[in-house]
């Protein structure tokens, strides 16, 4: 059997669902919703390199690529906000987050 | 089957195995050790696709960059995670609603769509890849050439973390001796040295 775009998109689409399913699923944690983040952008990565390949345009990989640089420094960032967030509060739950409420 | 096709669903098996524990692991460094092997997994689907160099920068980006600063933060904080984990059942049926209606329609995306001949790119188009260079030298032909700009402003995107970053976590601790460098600069002679005139026999 041979291996079409199809059988990357719907692992894409796999991936892509289960990193909105652990947003849900998680609404307390911010370090696993920080971990779905990455899972979706993994996904949207692997549709990107999938359409590179089998359209022969290298442009999706160079999309990829600055997929790449912005969930490195998304989660850099996340986590440093995270580790202040803790610092302050002494928790992480996401609940707690509310102190800029009027 | 061909080799290909068995490591396909073989990667493509353990990356969404993973992914399912990812979110639903209890404790947090197992989830992000689960992270990294789907993230490797990924890597593997990235090889299969003949996209080698973001396969190896993926393994080095995410596995060892991203996910080691997970590991970190995991461990450094103190928290309460089974505490955390309260009401993941009760998140549990809108979630899979959601989240099933999302993949079927993805899913539909997919089966009622195919790629138009002419968007396969053929030598006259403009990034069009020639077989015989290999996948690294492809994408330096463009990133550095057609595709600078947007290099240059993911530079940009990472100093700008990186400063950040640093920022937000820096702690000024009180009552650490630190090197005053304005207050150095503006010692003279006369503020340094203290000329005394010592009387023999009677000492200071």
């Amino acid at each position: 059997m041979e291996l079409t775009i199809g059988h990357f998109l719907v692992v894409g689409a796999i991936l892509f669902t289960l990193g909105v399913f652990g947003i849900f699923m998680n609404r307390k944690n911010v370090i696993i919703i920080l971990m779905s983040i990455e899972l979706i952008l993994l996904a949207v990565n692997l549709n990107l390199v999938a359409f590179s390949a089998f359209l022969g345009n290298i442009t999706g990989q160079i999309y990829a690529l600055m997929v790449l640089t912005v969930a490195a420094a998304e989660a850099a960032i996340g986590l440093a906000i995270l580790v202040v967030y803790f610092r302050n509060r002494g928790t992480i739950a996401v609940e707690d987050i509310n102190m800029m409420k009027g | 089957m061909s080799v290909v096709t068995a490591f396909f669903y073989l990667f493509s098996f353990v990356a969404i195995a993973s992914s399912v524990m990812v979110i639903s692991s209890r404790n947090p460094v197992h989830s992000v050790l689960f992270l990294i092997l789907a993230f490797v997994n990924a890597a593997g689907l990235f090889l299969i696709l003949g996209a080698e160099f973001l396969a190896m920068i993926l393994v080095i980006v995410y596995v060892g960059a991203v996910a080691v600063l997970f590991l970190f933060v995991v461990m450094m904080l103190d928290v309460n995670f089974a505490e955390l984990r309260q009401g993941f059942l009760q998140y549990l049926p809108i979630g899979a609603l959601i989240a099933g209606i999302f993949l079927l329609e993805l899913l539909l995306v997919l089966g009622t769509w195919s790629i138009a001949p002419h968007l396969i790119a053929t030598p006259a188009t403009a990034a069009f890849t020639p077989p015989d260079i290999s996948n690294t030298r492809a994408i330096g032909r463009v990133l550095y050439t057609k595709y600078l700009f947007y290099f240059q402003i993911s530079g940009f995107i990472l100093l700008t973390a990186m400063i950040g970053a640093i920022v937000l976590t820096l702690r000024h601790k009180s009552g650490v001796r630190r090197q005053n460098v304005m207050a150095q600069n503006a010692r003279s002679r006369k503020t340094a040295i203290e000329v005394k005139q010592v009387t023999s026999g009677q000492g200071v």
